[in-house]
């Protein structure tokens, strides 16, 4: 999406690939100390070579400093730090390990409705049961509680809810829970023994000066030693999102706490059936967990860059909403984090019986016609999840402000024609013949 | 808390490994944080993994990739030319000009797709193939367990089966635990160096009668861990069988590339059955399966693969292709996979460095290979098959029946406690013939012998030191 990579990251990382480049004079100390330290630690001090399913050492040890930084103190082992294909990689794994019983035994698993669709489709694919809680549109998309109890006291008569899924910074949604609200999560998952995935990908992104990211791990332990010592919590990480937005290494990880040692072995044996998550990945993984420090020379380039891309992200992101925000039938809740605009779209009555006429969702047909339209590609919130009767799309953020204005202009324009298409009672009337036929009725003076 | 009963029942039921390699990093650990021991440092060669062993990567391939990931690269004079040209179209075929995107469709850059098919045909000497036939996965196993989720179904008798060669390479029971598919071995003949016989896979197919539904066979050309390689009638037999059993083709060819024996080439699953006429090149289904772990390659921890996929039904290869949309490949181990399949050509800068690296690969193996063989047959009590290709030998143990009993007072299998014993006694970490499926009174060990002849000699002389002692203990 135009979006450059970080220097510092990918000179690492390509010293790494061809450890030859540790004798030019291109590349930065920092950088090289950087590769030397993770291939030190590589079979035959190669990218080349399988890792331990669980990841190089020494990177798994950086992911459980830096988590121990970021959460100002609270303690992270790196026994419990598993590096992953991307997040998706760990997530799967963790879905897969939990998923048992039959008929209303079944595992059930908390989904928050908008969520990324790999939860509900990983939920599927394993016949695990869908347990859907709504996030509130009205309130920023915030978890309600009581909305939680409520979805989970239904499931309980056909299933066994064992899981809760987070997404904070949420996709699509965009919104960062409050700490009050994690706190009520983490206090809801310990009454009912349920097992927490904090999906925290975009943690590093986040734009509202009124919000900031809590980790689940760090609330849990404000929470006190009956909490921190009890509450099952995975958390997971990844390259894709952030300021670095390196999709395309696959590199994750994920935090494992109070998971109970005989089902830690299983886990680990599931996780070493794919040997090991690419080792390029992972080197990418440590990069961002331990990046230049203040006295180190790449680390005035490195925050300019970083800065550099979250500003222009924040930017977006309010400028997104904005824009949004002043087209009639469009209303989108502030984003406040993550990569996304998620707005409600009001599409009128005879588009939906159209799409229902087409057998597909409404908002799929919103967006078709977009798509022949103007050629913009956003996804149907239908694919997300929504309350019965609403209607969203996702775009995301990331192309640079200029185009942004150029498509979202484009996107207004659509939407008026949209909805004055469809807001006709007769059948549809080309523009300036319906201009022809108001003036042709206009009584005489 | 969880606990194991709220565990799948299929994780559960995936078996359990031996640990040897995290037994091996233990001890590496150990001499690090200054611990005495007999040895210096730990041999590890119980995987197919030639870096670790001591193997150089190749040149081109490094440079390539260095220049992708960070294109300033694309300026620096050092660098060949034709690594900054093959960089400079690399990074043109993917998504936004930059490795860190997502592959633009989950089967993999259409590019690079594209120079995997055109490989495919020349390799084969013309046969057609068809980049919508190709899906990019990050591993084998991932590659394998693809095709083996779509496929595992039913319950009890109904179970899909797999037909898997005995032995298999080492990471492939825990693989087919996982799918949820059962396990049905079919005997190689040892005594004609791991050769595959109808009749044994008549009677494999017999004994799964009630059992379980066998769907597919596997097999690995050149062998692994066996090193065997099919000649062309071998594979038409195989082929045969599956076509009058209804068995889908699971073919693993990840050592094409390292065929050392004398009077025996690669061939492939697809050229044979293409040359077989129409009854069979047009409905047996086919899947076969090629890596960057390859001998010459070695990269490993890249991870990567691609399956082509010959006469599935459309509706299924639908599936195959849009169902991994969430683990799309890594974009590096394309970019490698690309360079594996199109290397320089005589008269590029980089094709005198590059075609002596590969053979200084090859030659190493087929030296080492030959070393190793016969320098454990001379051992007592060790009895090793001739390898034609792939990077193992797979020595035959015959172990004191004192071992084997006290093996079984430890409850582990003979082979790993000898294996165990090993890497205790003498740093030396080789795989034990049970990862392979094998079962006692059968016992082997897996060495891969890609590894620089030093590490080879050295690897060896501590070996043989174990075994005499070991068989001096138990006369």
């Amino acid at each position: 999406m135009g979006q450059q990579p970080i220097t510092f990251l990918r000179q690492v990382v390509a010293l790494c690939c061809y450890p030859q480049l540790l004798e030019s004079p291109s590349f930065p100390e920092d950088a090289k100390q950087r590769a030397q330290r993770i291939l030190q630690d590589c079979g035959g001090q190669s990218l080349g070579s399988y890792s331990a399913s669980q990841g190089v050492e020494c990177i798994r040890q950086h992911v459980a400093d830096y988590i121990t930084q970021r959460d100002q103190g609270v303690p992270s082992d790196w026994n419990n730090i598993y590096l992953t294909t991307g997040a998706s990689d760990g997530i799967m794994s963790i879905l897969k390990l939990l998923v048992s019983g039959q008929d209303t035994c079944r595992t059930g698993v908390m989904i928050p409705i908008p969520q990324y669709p790999l939860y509900s489709a990983a939920i599927s694919e394993l016949e695990a049961v869908h347990i859907n809680y709504y996030l509130d549109e009205d309130n920023c998309w915030a978890l309600d509680i009581e909305e939680l109890q409520r979805a989970y006291l239904t499931a309980k008569q056909h299933c066994q809810p064992r899981v809760l899924c987070i997404i904070n910074p949420g996709n699509p949604t965009g919104q960062v829970q409050s700490k009050k609200c994690i706190e009520e999560v983490l206090h809801f998952a310990y009454e009912e023994n349920m097992f927490v995935m904090a999906d925290e990908v975009y943690q590093d992104n986040v734009y509202s000066s009124d919000c900031q990211f809590h980790s689940f791990k760090k609330v849990l332990y404000e929470m006190g030693p009956e909490y921190f010592n009890n509450v099952e919590l995975v958390s997971f990480h990844s390259t894709s999102k952030g300021y670095t937005g390196e999709c395309g290494f696959r590199g994750g990880y994920m935090e494992v706490l109070n998971m109970d040692p005989q089902v830690k072995v299983q886990l680990i044996k599931l996780l070493s059936v794919r040997l090991c998550p690419p080792v390029a990945g992972q080197a990418a993984m440590d990069v961002i967990v331990n990046p230049p420090k203040e006295h180190e020379p790449s680390y005035a380039q490195f925050t300019k860059e970083k800065s550099s891309v979250l500003d222009v992200l924040a930017h977006k992101a309010r400028l997104t909403e904005r824009i949004l925000n002043s087209v009639p039938g469009i209303k989108c809740n502030p984003v406040q984090g993550a990569m996304y605009a998620f707005p409600r779209i009001f599409i009128p009555p005879r588009a939906i019986q159209e799409a229902q006429a087409r057998s597909m969702a409404p908002d799929m047909l919103y967006c078709l016609k977009l798509l022949e339209e103007t050629g913009i590609c956003v996804v149907p919130g239908s694919g997300f999840g929504q309350r019965e009767g609403t209607y969203h799309f996702r775009m995301t953020v990331l192309p640079s402000p200029e185009k942004l204005k150029v498509l979202l202009g484009k996107l207004k324009d659509f939407h008026l024609c949209f909805l004055e298409e469809y807001s006709q009672e007769e059948p549809q009337l080309s523009r300036s013949s319906q201009h022809q036929h108001r003036e042709n009725s206009k009584p005489d003076a | 808390m969880s606990s194991l009963q709220d565990v799948n029942p299929t994780v559960r039921s995936i078996r359990a490994t031996t640990s040897l390699q995290g037994l091996a990093a233990c001890v590496t650990e150990e001499i690090a944080r200054g611990a005495k021991k007999p040895f210096q440092q730990v041999i590890d060669v119980s995987s197919g993994d030639p870096h670790r062993a001591g193997m150089a990567p190749m040149s081109f391939v490094r440079q390539v990739l260095a220049a992708c990931i960070y294109p300033e690269l694309l300026k620096d004079k050092s660098l060949p030319l034709d690594a900054i040209q093959r960089a400079q179209t690399l990074l043109g075929a993917c998504s936004g000009g930059s490795v860190g995107s997502y592959s633009v469709t989950p089967p993999g850059i259409p590019y690079i797709l594209k120079s995997v098919a055109e490989f495919i045909m020349r390799r084969d000497g013309g046969v057609n193939s068809n980049p919508e036939d190709i899906i990019f996965s990050s591993g084998s196993q991932k590659a394998l367990s693809l095709v083996l989720h779509l496929m595992a179904s039913g319950q009890g008798e109904t179970r899909t089966g797999v037909l898997t060669p005995m032995p298999c390479p080492h990471t492939l029971p825990t693989l087919l635990d996982m799918s949820g598919v059962t396990l049905v071995p079919y005997q190689l003949t040892e005594e004609r160096g791991w050769a595959v016989d109808l009749d044994e896979l008549h009677r494999a197919l017999k004994t799964a009668q009630g059992r379980c539904s066998p769907r597919a066979i596997y097999i690995s050309n050149p062998g692994n861990p066996t090193g065997h390689v099919q000649d062309r009638k071998s594979i038409e037999t195989v082929i045969s069988f599956a076509a009058t059993e209804g068995l889908v083709l699971l073919t693993e060819e990840v050592y094409q590339d390292s065929v050392y024996g004398k009077g025996r080439d690669f061939i492939s699953y697809k050229r044979v059955l293409s040359e077989m006429g129409k009854d069979y090149s047009e409905t047996v289904e086919l899947v076969s399966l090629h890596s960057i772990s390859s001998a010459c390659m070695g990269e490993c921890g890249l991870r990567g693969a691609y399956i082509e996929v010959i006469n599935m039904e459309p509706a299924v290869m639908k599936y195959l292709r849009e169902m991994h949309a969430s683990s799309s490949p890594p974009v590096l181990s394309q970019l490698a996979l690309e360079v594996m399949v199109n290397p320089p050509t005589p008269g590029d800068p980089s094709y005198k460095t590059y075609s002596q690296e590969i053979l200084h690969s090859l030659t190493t193996l087929s030296h080492n290979a030959q070393r190793a063989c016969e320098f454990l047959n001379v051992l007592p009590g060790m009895n090793c098959q001739p390898a034609m290709g792939g990077v193992f030998l797979y020595p035959r143990l015959h172990l004191p029946p004192q071992m084997v009993e006290e093996a079984q007072m430890l409850g582990v299998e003979a082979d790993v406690l000898y294996c165990q014993r090993l890497l205790e006694e003498e740093g030396v970490c080789l795989g034990a013939g049970c990862e392979n499926g094998q079962e006692s009174p059968n016992y082997h060990i897996r060495l891969c012998v890609l590894a620089p002849p030093d590490t080879l000699e050295e690897m060896l002389a501590r070996l043989s030191s174990f075994h005499l002692r070991l068989l001096d203990r138990f006369p």
